[in-house]
């Protein structure tokens, strides 16, 4: 029996005429059963050194019913997670071209010096001075960001990118509010992140789109056409999702502010302009970075992510408390409602502590390793590995926006020229099989079957060229119409899987199989 | 510039093949006027792995690491011994350099882990389903009182005075956006957590009420009346961990009648790291499975039947949904989930009893010898790990005195409260296995010189 079936059985068919093993494993591809398959209440990895006595003052609330965690001894644990490990691509196994989302090499010196107990082993809650050391990493981090993007100002506390987003929407907002003006309207191009729209919606806007141009920039006759009393504002990508420096950006913010509007900018594509580009010089307000994207803070299968948020002069004192000021060489952090460092105008709080220090530390590492000479290096790398992709691919695959002149961190394709019944989520499968995680499919929504590229700095010339040879027979198999392709990917742990059914019948926790017979 | 590998000669064959005279080509979209030549002043130039390692180990040294002394800080943020393989596993490449499971069919590592994640925070909380992580217990709250509003369809939330008040101060921030109503007062430094006022406030305009179990202060209170009144009105109970071993020894909110149950998972695998990354828990009744916020991972099959995890349902999720997206949520705490879910595999339920004994026994004893100091008073008469000593004066001071004598005891209550004054004298202490009968001694006779000191201070 397979270890697989210890759970529920399932019946792996020999699709590709290879015999199928006993135990399902294929060589050193080897299925993992759940933890609740192979653990019980009774196991367990830890030793403890005291059986404490039985004195309790638990208000009578003990728990009396188990609660069903399976546990593993320690090289039973080890093993578990090595092998689900080894059903994951990363950035470490090669390259990654998620387009937007960008992923690159993660610097192994960033994690020695995040892991150091003077970092790792202190609690948000300590009197500050003693933890000056952290507090000036999070100034010296600030700084960096306020230098690099020629803002004044910048928060700390963001979580996220959208949450960067909604903290930037929130200062807004708060800006607007202060000067007695209740606009209603956030203007959000189709070439913006869909977080965007999502995010002024969230903070109580109503959103309303501007179209993009057929070369994929913000329309900007529409834009300006658009502006009036009611908007607080604009929220743009830039460099925008089709992978292009919006041209106009300056005159965008010039509009926007000459009709009493703010304007938000997108950073999650900073990494292209990063020491060459002042988002401040282009007159942006608010500004979210992620730092996983340009400082290479590693993303972990879905976070944690951090999106620190600079700001320009009008919306600095609405910043989101806490943050952190330097006074006589000697730092403090301003708190709400502190009697000594009251902060009146600021929007308030958005997370319980100060952020996300272990990523701090990671980026700070990571900035200081570039330097400023390294960083702007870093730009032009990714802008020449981009547009090395777009035109050694352009004449087997369709770039919408190819004449539209170079593009910045990313490349954008679209399924024109492929055969009927052959979509952009059949290359994509197909490429899983060559070896590599697939690009970004189906975004930008503007392009049909969109096909967003980004290799990153960090990718060689010969890991380029092998990528592009790959993706290059994918795609004529793709133009020829080769079947096969809707069978992909079959080298894969799993082949293609089920999300429709997934979603109709969700089935989100593990229950024993006689529990979940009787669901059913 | 040891992360980049092209070489000068790749860089003039690629733009070649471009067509590009030079790289400045390439940024021919950026104004003039906006374009940086020289380097940007005030920053240094690249460093070697050597420099950038001892600055780091300079501004390490600033900081008191809770290793290094007796130690007594919780408040939401816990110091628990994490076994080591959890962090050699969590920097396994796989883990650490994948991205969001996009593509199932090569993240079943992440999305299994995911799925044992979610089983293993539905048990703990008692609830039918739980997501795969949002960015911490705060934002986790929040997210939570939003959701009991798309249910109810009230924008009126109770929020309970045990409640963390950086928990309330989220929600604070967020409502005044989203014309949220609040009803919150501080705690009052008072043996017993007590529901009779919640109880009275709950009406038919109530969209939930959010407790902490245990709450601020440390103590605990049974939430089943509670659930009952809110049901009896159609309204949602909301309960809030923040610190997750505790529910290895006490009766989880679930089964109190809790429809939505939200916490910090930060004490299970992940460490202090001065606030973050944490990892937010989130789990609720199946019945309201498509208002749950964040990621879910799905059990589904592949194109040969075999057993797969996909993620699932992200239509509620903003990066999909554009305007109509229902919470702030793009990602989730994917690392610190692992970090979680292997330290959880690791002790089993036998463990986690067993750390939760420990954790309590050796509470027991510290509020038993505190209570010994002249002049201290122990608040609590129920409490897991923490508990609210009060003193003959205001805590913070004393809590810096001790800073000094290499002693972190705890959070003074106005550090949390600045505006209550009635609140100063008041000091939560955690206590955890990593805490020794030796560092409660010490504690103890630090306080009673501090305080006796103070005394006399008062006196002259």
């Amino acid at each position: 029996m397979s270890m697989n079936n210890q759970g529920r059985p399932s019946q792996p068919q020999d699709a590709q005429g290879t015999t199928d093993t006993f135990t399902g494993n294929r060589a050193l591809m080897l299925d993992e059963p759940l933890i609740f398959e192979i653990g019980t209440t009774e196991e367990t990895g830890v030793d403890f050194d005291e059986r404490p006595d039985a004195k309790k003052r638990l208000g009578g609330l003990e728990r009396n019913r188990p609660i069903g965690l399976a546990g593993l001894s320690e090289p039973q644990t080890v093993r578990h997670y090595t092998r689900l490990s080894r059903m994951n691509y990363a950035i470490d196994l090669g390259l990654f071209p998620l387009g937007s989302c960008t992923m690159k090499h993660n610097p192994r010196l960033n994690e020695r010096v995040a892991r150091m107990k003077g970092f790792a082993d202190i609690h948000p809650l300590q009197p500050v001075e003693t933890v000056q050391g952290a507090l000036e990493v999070i100034h010296q981090l600030g700084e960096w960001l306020c230098k690099l993007t020629g803002m004044p100002a910048v928060a700390m506390s963001p979580k996220a990118g959208a949450h960067g987003e909604l903290c930037g929407i929130l200062a807004i907002r708060s800006a607007l509010e202060a000067r007695g003006d209740a606009r209603e309207v956030i203007l959000v191009p189709e070439s913006a992140h869909g977080t965007n729209p999502a995010t002024a919606a969230f903070a109580g806007y109503r959103v309303e789109d501007i179209p993009a141009t057929p070369e994929g920039r913000v329309d900007l006759a529409a834009l300006e056409e658009r502006l009036g009393p009611d908007v607080a504002g604009v929220m743009i990508t830039n460099p925008n999702t089709c992978g292009l420096f919006e041209p106009d950006m300056k005159r965008i913010s010039d509009a926007v502010h000459a009709a009493g509007g703010l304007v938000y900018c997108d950073g999650a594509n900073f990494n292209a302009i990063v020491g060459r580009v002042r988002p401040g010089d282009l007159g942006v307000d608010a500004m979210h970075i992620n730092l996983h994207k340009t400082f290479s803070t590693p993303h972990g299968g879905g976070g944690p992510g951090s999106g620190p948020v600079v700001f320009s002069e009008a919306l600095a004192p609405y910043a989101p408390l806490p943050f952190v000021e330097e006074r006589d060489r000697h730092f403090v952090l301003v708190e709400e409602e502190n009697a000594e460092d009251h902060h009146e105008s600021s929007f308030g709080r958005m997370v319980a502590f100060h952020g996300q220090m272990g990523m701090f530390t990671r980026a700070l590492a990571y900035m200081m390793s570039h330097g400023t000479d390294g960083l702007k290096q870093v730009a032009e790398d990714a802008v020449l590995n981009a547009n090395y992709l777009l035109r050694s691919l352009e004449d087997v695959l369709d770039a919408p926006f190819g004449a539209s002149g170079p593009c910045m961190h990313e490349a954008l394709f679209s399924d024109k020229g492929f055969a009927e019944g052959m979509t952009t989520l059949d290359l994509a499968k197909g490429l899983i099989d060559e070896g590599y995680h697939p690009m970004t499919m189906y975004f930008p929504l503007v392009v049909h079957g969109a096909m967003l590229v980004e290799p990153t700095e960090t990718e060689s010339r010969e890991a380029l060229d092998e990528f592009i040879g790959a993706l290059r027979s994918v795609v004529e198999r793709a133009k020829a119409g080769d079947e096969t392709l809707h069978a992909a990917p079959v080298h894969a742990p799993r082949r293609r899987l089920d999300e429709t059914g997934a979603a109709r019948k969700p089935i989100l926790v593990w229950k024993e199989p006689d529990q979940a017979e009787a669901a059913e | 510039m040891r992360y980049l590998p092209l070489e000068p000669s790749d860089r003039l064959a690629m733009l070649a093949k471009i067509g590009a005279p030079d790289i400045d080509a390439l940024f021919a979209d950026v104004p003039e006027e906006a374009r940086l030549d020289g380097a940007i002043r005030d920053l240094p130039n690249h460093a070697s792995e050597m420099a950038v390692d001892a600055e780091f180990r300079r501004m390490a040294r600033r900081n008191s690491a809770a290793a290094d002394m007796p130690f007594f800080l919780g408040c939401g943020a816990y110091r628990h011994h994490v076994p080591a393989s959890v962090d050699h596993l969590i920097q396994r490449g796989e883990f650490l350099t994948a991205y969001t499971p996009y593509q199932p069919e090569i993240a079943q590592g992440t999305l299994q882990m995911l799925f044992e994640f979610q089983t293993q925070v539905a048990r703990l909380f008692g609830t039918d389903v739980a997501n795969a992580s949002m960015y911490d217990g705060s934002t986790a709250c929040w997210e939570a009182i939003v959701m009991a509003r798309r249910i109810t369809k009230r924008g009126r939330a109770i929020l309970s005075s045990g409640l963390h008040p950086h928990y309330v101060s989220v929600a604070k921030t967020m409502a005044r956006f989203t014309k949220d109503e609040l009803v919150h007062e501080a705690p009052t430094l008072v043996a017993n957590g007590d529901t009779t006022d919640l109880l009275d406030q709950i009406d038919d305009e109530t969209s939930c009420v959010v407790v902490q179990y245990p709450d601020i202060l440390g103590r605990i209170a049974d939430m089943s009346d509670l659930a009952a009144k809110a049901h009896a009105h159609k309204a949602l109970l909301i309960a809030v961990v923040t610190e997750p071993v505790s529910l290895g020894a006490l009766t989880p909110p679930g089964e109190m009648g809790a429809d939505i149950v939200v916490g910090e998972g930060q004490s299970i695998g992940v460490g202090l790291n001065f606030g973050g990354p944490y990892v937010g828990l989130f789990g609720c009744s199946q019945k309201y499975v498509r208002q749950m916020p964040g990621r879910l991972c799905g059990e589904t099959q592949d194109a040969e039947g075999k057993r797969g995890y996909v993620l699932t349902l992200s239509t509620r999720e903003q990066h999909i949904r554009r305007e109509k997206a229902t919470s702030n949520i793009c990602t989730n705490s994917g690392l610190c989930a692992l970090a979680f879910s292997i330290h959880m595999t690791l002790l089993g339920e036998a463990g986690l009893r067993q750390l939760a004994t420990i954790n309590h026994a050796r509470a027991v004893r510290a509020a038993d010898r505190l209570a010994q100091v002249p002049g201290v008073e122990v608040i609590n008469d129920s409490f897991f790990n923490e508990f609210t000593i009060s003193l003959p004066c205001p805590a913070r001071r004393i809590v810096r005195k001790l800073a000094d004598e290499k002693i972190l005891a705890g959070v003074a209550l106005n550090r949390l409260y600045p505006g209550e004054t009635e609140l100063a004298n008041g000091l939560v202490i955690a206590v955890t296995e990593t805490t020794s009968d030796a560092d409660v001694d010490k504690l103890a006779d630090a306080l009673q010189a501090a305080v006796e000191a103070e005394g006399q201070g008062e006196a002259a």
